[in-house]
Formats: structure tokens, C-alpha cells, sequence
């Protein structure tokens, strides 16, 4: 209690916070309900140089969604993407950080660096360079298949392969976050509980299985809901993998949200759009958090 | 006793070899960025593949200062890259403000900033691209910078990590005189070094790596970042892959260098701000 309660310098506090604050306000809360208001409405080109040629249009936008058939299709896309990707992610996250914990020489600094170095690697660059690795003609994935005689691989020519391919390079950039945070959770149990296990007789999966994921749950609790979160809105792989081809098979809602308000300018259909993924996502992230309370 | 320990060295050595060869698969994309970019134009299309350059050139980088503008777009992104500091000092003095005072609305405001986080970037996308238009600050240097400055989940982690310091020491300088921002410059920040290390090398990626924003709000060449630019450069140069390579590599080999430099920092940063 020896805060600054009741002194006569109060405004310092405010002055502190003002300027992110404001910036979030501005950036953040008046563009939802703007997004809001816009979705009710048939905003466009039009639209945007003059705002009388703008018309309220109650929930068309919403209704025409659910009879869109690239909406729609966006949106089995999104749910493929998340039902293989998200449980990839975990497990392989999660075992990569298992095997970190092994060790703490320089052997296992210098990995821990490699495998995060793919998080933090710029969305273009790496476009560029799987766009180069998936190449049906010159790529080194399909001369590697071709040396045990499998025939070239149309990587991101074909809707479920290309759906597969970016799901590949996703859960390739998506390791080293998720790793971090499972490691930082592995190093925070105490030796003592392992040693304890080991008296009892515990063999090594015996210990995995009632000693150290039981204790990782909070962790794992954490990354599959920012993961989950983050894989609805897919959006940077194809975007500059496959720009949503081919034949729409790549397309997330995401993408389709950023296509219809950017490329055909129907900001109003397009932050309709967003709303229904907004609410997706709370759904979702509400349905964990009630089995995690029922747990 | 003796088996036992013979046991866990195979177990280690297993391991071990397992966490190499995955490093190996994963790092295949960087090898192969690497070498293709010292590669001549032929030789990426040749069949089968050349491991190393037969030839090696650097006349790709070269080709990317002359035939392209990456000089310009090295250049916006450098300042995008040292705006988004000033932000960083924002989200700063936001966390210690929140942290160590106690003041009308604390708490409302604070979950006002907890909730940002969860709106997903489609829908304040639109909204924020119509506000800026409105303001005429679109195709501005000004309107791809300021959106991105404050950021929620940095202030969060300030916000834990200054609840940490001690309240004496604070009262200390006040005693001593100090005023309020004389405190947070000269006293706060030299406490909050290791959250503003880790703070420091994520805002530096976020802002090198900076892509959406600027490609949605620049229609300029002249605004472009190094991002913009590369995928210019896929779109213009679709074949040439060696070029693309090059890119890439310009892109990606600054971020490991300092990330090789700083990885004890971000692994600490992530274990203090106690997401365990």
C-alpha cells in the first residue's frame, strides 16, 4: 500500500500509460466497432471516395455468406488445416523439447537455436524458398523422390497436396515458439519428483506418461490455445505460397476475408467475413477453456 | 549401478543422433537458400541439382542493389525497424505504469488492453485501412508505422516483470527528489534490462520482418520494405531462382546472426515472463 495512493501527483500514472493505450484504442477497439458498423453495410470503392454512396443493408452480407461457395469451402479449408496441423504442431513441438531437455551442453544450445530459427524467419523469404524447395520441375524434394524412384510430386499443384504442403511448412515454422514454451515448462520440474519415480521403479514411459506430461499441463494447455487460435486464422502460407489456388483448394477464411476486402474492395462483405471468424474463434477458445475447467 | 549408467549413455547417445538428424531436416531450407544464391542462373535449373556452386558468384546480391531497388527498401525497413523502438518504449512505460501505480480505472483499462489481444488481425485490418484513408495517412511512411507501435502482449510481460521491483527503491528516489520520469529512465529501465533484451530482439524481428502492413498500406515503390520487395521479386523474376535466393538470404541471414548472438536472452525471457 505504499503506491501512491492519496499523494497529489496523480496524473503521472496516465502519463505513463497514455501513449500505448491511446495507440490500442485507435488501432484496436474504435476499428472493431467501425468493423462492426461496416459489416452491416455495402462499403466498397464507391464507398470509400464518398461516404453518402454507402447503404445500410441489415444482415445481407451475413445470410449471402453462408450461401458463398468459396466461403464456404474457405471454410472446410481452415477446419482441414486446423483438425491435421494443430495436433502436429503439439506433438512434434513437444517432442523436440523432450529431447532438448535431455542434455544442456553446447550440442543441445547450438539445436535449440536451429530448431527455433524457422519461427523467426521472415513469411516472404520462406515462400521464396519452399516455393524453390516444392518446384515440380527443379526442386530438390522431388529430384531427392526421384533418386528412390517416386514420381515427381505435383507439390502445390493439387488442392489436398497443396493443402498438405502448406500444413508441411507451417508445422516447420510453427516448432520453435511451442518448443520454447514446453522447454521453459520441463526445466521448471523439480529433479526430485524423477528421482522419486525411479526408486518406485519407474521405466522411462512409465515416467513420461504419470510423471512429466501430467505436470506439462499447463503449458499444454497454453500452447493448444494460442495454437488453435492461430491456425483458424491461417493466413501468411497461403497467401504467399498459392494465393488461395488452386481451384480455391488453399483458400482460408482468412484469405478470403483479405481477398474480398483488398483485392475486390467489398470491405463491408469482407468484415462480415471477419465477424464470423471472430466468433468462431471465441467459440472455440471458450469451448477449451470450459474442458479444461471440467477436467 | 554400472548398467544403469551405460543404459542412459545409449539412451543420451539415441537421442542425441535424433536431435541432429532433425536439425538437419530442418535446416535444409536454409542450406539450400545459401547455396543457390551463390549460384550462376543456369546452374539452379540444371538436372539433377549441384550440391555446391560449381561457379560460385555474388553477382545475385548484386543484382538485387542494381537491377532492384533494395537499397530503398533496406532502407524503410531500417526506419520501420527504429520506429518500432519507440514503441517498445511506449509498451514500456505502459507496463510500469500499470505495474507500480495505483490509480483511478487501473484495472478496467488494463483488461481493456488484455482484451486487443484477442482480436484477430482480419478484422481490425479493414477498419484501421478505412480510419487511415479517412486521415489521408495511406501511402505514408506515418500510416505503416503507427498501427503496429503498441502492442498488448508486450505490455504485458513489462507489466509482470516491473511488479517485481521492489516499491522501496522507488520510494528511495522519491525521496531523494527524483521525479516520476527522472525514475523511470535513470532507475526502471537499467532493473528491466533482461525484459527489455528480450523485448528488444522480438520487436527487432517483428520489425525487419514487417510485411502485411506495409504491402496493404504502400502502393509507392519508393515505401516498400525489404519484404514488399522480395515478393515483387518472386512475382517479376518467377524463374530466376538463384536471384530469389539471394533475397531470401539478405532477408534471413541478418536475423540469424543476431538471433545466434541473443538465443540465451529470448529462452530466459520466455521462462521469466512465467508462461510455464
Amino acid at each position: 500500500m505504499n503506491r501512491l495512493s492519496g499523494k497529489p501527483i496523480n496524473k503521472y500514472p496516465y502519463l505513463f500509460i497514455a501513449p500505448a493505450v491511446i495507440l490500442l484504442v485507435i488501432f484496436f477497439i474504435i476499428p472493431i466497432i467501425i468493423a462492426f458498423g461496416v459489416s452491416f453495410t455495402d462499403m466498397d470503392l464507391k464507398g470509400l471516395a464518398n461516404l453518402s454512396n454507402v447503404s445500410f443493408v441489415g444482415l445481407e452480407n451475413y445470410t449471402d455468406l453462408f450461401s458463398d461457395e468459396k466461403f464456404l469451402k474457405s471454410i472446410y479449408n481452415t477446419a482441414f488445416y486446423v483438425v491435421i496441423g494443430v495436433p502436429l504442431v503439439i506433438i512434434s513441438s513437444l517432442s523436440v523439447a523432450l529431447m532438448l531437455n535431455y542434455g544442456s551442453n553446447w550440442l543441445f544450445r547450438t539445436f535449440r537455436g536451429v530448431y527455433y530459427m524457422p519461427s523467426i524467419t521472415n513469411i516472404v523469404a520462406i515462400a521464396v524458398i519452399w516455393g524453390y524447395l516444392y518446384n515440380t520441375d527443379y526442386g530438390l524434394l522431388n529430384y531427392i523422390l526421384s533418386l528412390i524412384s517416386i514420381d515427381k510430386i505435383p507439390w502445390l499443384q493439387e488442392p489436398t497436396i497443396a493443402k498438405i504442403s502448406l500444413i508441411i511448412l507451417a508445422v516447420w515454422k510453427g516448432i520453435g515458439i511451442n518448443m520454447i514454451i514446453f522447454l521453459a515448462a520441463l526445466q521448471g520440474i523439480p529433479k526430485s519428483y524423477y528421482e522419486a519415480a525411479e526408486m518406485d521403479g519407474a521405466n522411462r514411459i512409465q515416467i513420461l506418461f504419470n510423471v512429466t506430461l501430467p505436470l506439462l499441463r499447463y503449458a499444454t494447455f497454453f500452447v493448444t490455445v494460442t495454437t488453435l487460435i492461430g491456425w483458424m486464422q491461417f493466413f501468411e502460407e497461403p497467401f504467399v505460397m498459392t494465393d488461395g489456388g488452386p481451384l480455391n483448394g488453399t483458400l482460408s477464411v482468412a484469405l478470403f476475408i483479405y481477398k474480398e476486402g483488398f483485392q475486390f474492395s467489398e470491405f463491408g462483405y469482407a468484415a462480415a467475413a471477419s465477424f464470423v471468424l471472430f466468433i468462431m474463434i471465441i467459440i472455440v477458445t471458450l469451448v477449451q477453456f470450459k474442458f479444461s475447467k471440467s477436467e | 549401478m554400472a548398467s544403469r549408467d551405460n543404459k542412459n549413455r545409449v539412451e543420451k547417445t539415441i537421442v542425441t543422433i535424433l536431435l541432429v538428424v532433425g536439425g538437419i531436416l530442418v535446416s535444409i531450407p536454409f542450406i539450400w537458400m545459401i547455396l543457390s544464391a551463390f549460384k550462376p542462373e543456369s546452374e539452379v535449373l540444371a538436372f539433377p541439382p549441384t550440391i555446391f556452386p560449381e561457379n560460385p558468384t555474388i553477382e545475385n546480391f548484386v543484382h538485387l542493389f542494381t537491377k532492384l531497388d533494395f537499397g530503398i527498401y533496406f532502407r524503410n525497413t531500417v526506419i520501420i525497424v527504429l520506429a518500432s523502438f519507440v514503441g517498445l518504449l511506449f509498451n514500456a512505460m505502459a507496463g510500469y505504469g500499470f505495474a507500480k501505480y495505483s490509480f483511478k480505472g487501473r484495472d478496467k483499462l488494463f483488461f481493456l488492453v488484455l482484451a486487443t489481444m484477442m482480436i484477430p488481425g482480419q478484422v481490425t485490418m479493414i477498419p484501421v485501412y478505412l480510419l487511415l484513408n479517412e486521415v489521408g495517412l495511406t501511402n505514408t511512411m506515418v500510416g505503416i508505422i503507427l498501427p503496429g507501435l503498441a502492442v498488448a502482449f508486450s505490455i504485458f510481460l513489462f507489466r509482470q516483470f516491473m511488479t517485481t521491483v521492489p516499491d522501496d527503491l522507488i520510494e528511495a528516489a522519491r525521496l531523494d527528489g527524483a521525479g516520476e520520469f527522472y525514475i523511470f529512465f535513470r532507475l526502471i529501465i537499467p532493473v528491466a534490462k533482461p525484459i527489455f533484451a528480450v523485448q528488444g530482439i522480438l520487436t527487432f524481428i517483428a520489425g525487419w520482418n514487417s510485411f502485411i502492413w506495409p504491402l496493404i498500406i504502400a502502393s509507392d515503390d519508393s515505401l516498400y520494405t525489404l519484404s514488399v520487395g522480395l515478393s515483387l521479386l518472386q512475382g517479376q523474376y518467377a524463374s530466376n531462382f538463384a536471384l530469389q535466393m539471394a533475397g531470401a538470404a539478405f532477408m534471413v541471414i541478418p536475423i540469424i546472426i543476431i538471433f545466434s548472438f541473443f538465443q540465451k536472452y529470448i529462452v530466459e525471457g520466455f521462462t521469466m515472463s512465467g508462461i510455464k
